[in-house]
């Protein structure tokens, strides 16, 4: 536990900075967000673990001074979880884009959940393969438009949190990079938490997402996050016609008392022992 | 027509004109160009296919397989990271004896995570069973992936044809490129595909079975035998393109300034560009010294080479790959080669240089020919280290 004031710099690793995000990106917003909530909770660096896959939002360990792994697409919640299971004392975070954590490695992220491990994952959802120009993604929204759907997408996308409740996760919620106070405030919700963890961040991706989709510049596309974003609890008194377009926030889901894997494993372990 | 053309453009366009009727691809660059292109010419109407967007390139790969063992033309592209996830399926593409086409964008490996051009990622892949061809330039690279269908979908070969491009070097680049007017004319050069076997209701088949200890091995023997005979379509591919367009660019290899040449530069890709320039100031000081250029590097052309090389003193062999654990791998092949054919007057030293994209300059390669002629036997040494990082 570390109590000292909080200083961006203290976490960062300045070397590797300037970053890669375009000017006006939203996910230097979700990592000063990290930081802030890491420092909350009082982790010392030693104690926290941040591994990704591949994308712009993959690049953030990269930047931060902890145990950071950049690994292969996709892979991020597995290579988390082999260093959870061999140290489950360690805190740790996977940082992952739409396409990562839901196109390429979709089937780790509903295993991870129906494992209920203790892990956070932060999705950096920005509907849209960023680093790569600009294609269609899983949560990209319906009828809108990529390079890969120059017409209009036809798939429905992925609800993000309704995914991860329905596959087990026991802590869900969502945020976006324009509510960058309650984007701290849950991702300390998310640390503290035991058990599969998912914050869906809405994120901008203004060059890729935006400038195909009415939205150019970073501004456009924080107003969209500002109107579109509709609090859990006014979503309850509203008809679905009114939530079209529109996506919930909030901590949407919390289940306490489900048996988390790590702990599940070492108990079977003992009990084998005690046999 | 003459057009300045993005090489990932010629590359699309030339994949327009050979009609593939599924398109299946992930992200990754540098390949991404390719397919956006081509994702525009399905959404224009320009190119009647079926674009399908995968969320993997496993799944990418496996879309082409399944399309094409329904025995329709197919296509996919790629690069480093992407083709180590694909390979698991180009094993059963070409194992299933199925035509499937396919641009590789040559990109390094990780870790470190880098996306710029070197051939590593080819070199992993080259006992799958794919055909691997390698284009010097963009117009290379436009005719080369008409050929490749058409030698990929020969009855008697069957096989993938993975053609490589080098990565942001051509996929990024400008250049002029010669496209072809008239689509009928590729019609008459690449005929419709017509499979001896596909999933066809009428007349079931059954694609990758249990293959038993009893049948196995004459299965892979077949593929080994068909990718044996692919040489023939390859270099036919290659004739039968310069009768019907005029342009051709050698069979398995092509030869630059290689009569009574001494020194001999061996290269795949892009830096034959860069060779050929140098080479060119040589002979202008009055140097013995040619290429050869590896067009074909699965089939291996080991005749051609040994024909090419079994006068000369010295063959210096540059690649942008590298066998941790022995050394070079194209010369590793070449000195196999000629060890083969008994020939023991030529050294062969071989030099890695340009992984992970760094620049070859004509200087590196003045450099390798003026080291060559004093070393002998060398075995993929590391050019142009920085001494600060080791």
């Amino acid at each position: 536990m570390i109590k000292t004031k909080f200083n961006y710099d203290y976490y960062l690793r300045k070397n590797t900075l300037p970053h890669i995000w375009c000017p006006g990106c939203g996910d230097g917003i979700i990592l000063k967000a990290l930081l802030r909530a890491i420092h909350k909770c009082g982790y010392s660096k030693d104690e926290v673990v941040i591994t990704s896959g591949i994308g712009c939002a993959s690049r953030l360990p990269g930047y931060v001074d902890f145990n950071t792994i950049h690994t292969t697409h996709g892979r991020a919640l597995t290579f988390a979880i082999g260093m959870k299971m061999y140290k489950p004392k360690l805190k740790v975070i996977t940082i992952s884009g739409d396409g990562d954590a839901l196109a390429i490695g979709g089937n780790h992220f509903i295993h991870a959940a129906r494992r209920n491990i203790d892990i956070t994952l932060i999705v950096f959802n920005n509907y849209t393969y960023g680093m790569t120009g600009g294609q269609y993604s899983p949560t990209q929204p319906l009828d809108s438009f990529a390079t890969t759907t120059p017409f209009g997408s036809i798939e429905p996308p992925f609800d993000v949190c309704n995914l991860a409740q329905a596959a087990g996760a026991t802590w869900v919620g969502r945020s976006t990079s324009y509510h960058a106070v309650q984007l701290e405030k849950f991702i300390v919700d998310a640390l503290n938490h035991t058990g599969f963890s998912v914050l869906d961040v809405i994120t901008n991706c203004h060059i890729s997402y935006g400038r195909r989709n009415k939205m150019k510049s970073p501004v456009d596309m924080i107003k969209y996050q500002k109107e579109k974003a509709v609090p859990a609890r006014s979503a309850e008194n509203m008809s679905p016609e009114e939530l079209i377009g529109r996506f919930k926030t909030g901590v949407l889901f919390e289940a306490k008392d489900k048996p988390e894997f790590c702990g599940e494993y070492h108990k079977k372990l003992e009990l084998l022992k005690t046999k | 027509m003459k057009q300045v053309l993005e090489g990932s453009m010629a590359i699309a366009d030339g994949v327009r004109m050979a009609e593939p009727h599924v398109i299946s691809a992930y992200p990754i660059t540098p390949q991404t160009h390719i397919v956006e292109h081509l994702s525009q010419m399905v959404a224009d109407g320009d190119l009647k296919a079926e674009f399908i967007m995968v969320e993997s390139e496993h799944s990418a790969a496996s879309v082409v397989l399944g399309a094409s063992a329904c025995g329709v033309r197919t296509y996919t592209a790629t690069a480093a990271q992407g083709l180590l996830y694909m390979e698991e399926v180009i094993y059963n593409i070409a194992g299933m004896r199925l035509p499937v086409v396919m641009t590789l964008a040559n990109r390094a490996v990780s870790a470190p995570i880098n996306i710029w051009n070197d051939m590593q990622d080819a070199m992993a892949i080259r006992d799958t069973g794919a055909i691997m061809l390698v284009a010097e330039n963009n117009q290379e690279a436009y005719d080369m992936h008409i050929q490749a269908f058409k030698i990929a979908e020969n009855r008697d070969v069957m096989l993938p044809v993975i053609v490589n491009v080098d990565g942001f070097v051509l996929t990024h680049t400008f250049e002029v490129v010669e496209t072809i007017d008239s689509i009928d004319k590729v019609r008459e050069y690449l005929p419709p595909i017509n499979m001896e076997y596909k999933l066809d209701v009428e007349n079931p088949y059954s694609f990758g079975t249990l293959g038993e200890p009893s049948v196995y091995m004459e299965s892979r023997y077949n593929m080994y035998n068909a990718m044996k005979y692919s040489s023939k379509t390859i270099i036919d591919a290659a004739k039968d393109f310069k009768n019907m367009f005029g342009r051709f660019y050698g069979g398995l290899t092509d030869t630059y300034k290689m009569d009574d040449a001494q020194t001999v530069i061996v290269a795949m890709g892009s830096v034959l560009g860069t060779i050929k320039d140098v080479v060119d100031e040589l002979r202008d000081s009055g140097k013995k010294i040619g290429v050869l250029k590896i067009r074909s590097f699965r089939p291996f052309p080991e005749e051609e080479i040994v024909n090419a090389l079994k006068n000369a003193k010295n063959v210096i062999v540059i690649e942008k790959a590298i066998c941790p654990g022995k050394g070079g791998i194209l010369s590793v092949e070449i000195r196999d080669s000629l060890f083969k054919h008994k020939i023991n007057t030529v050294n062969v030293n071989g030099y890695t240089i340009g992984l992970g994209g760094r620049d070859i300059t004509p200087k590196n390669i003045k450099d390798l020919v003026e080291r060559a002629e004093k070393e002998e036997n060398v075995d993929g040494e590391f050019i142009g280290l920085s001494q600060q990082y080791l």
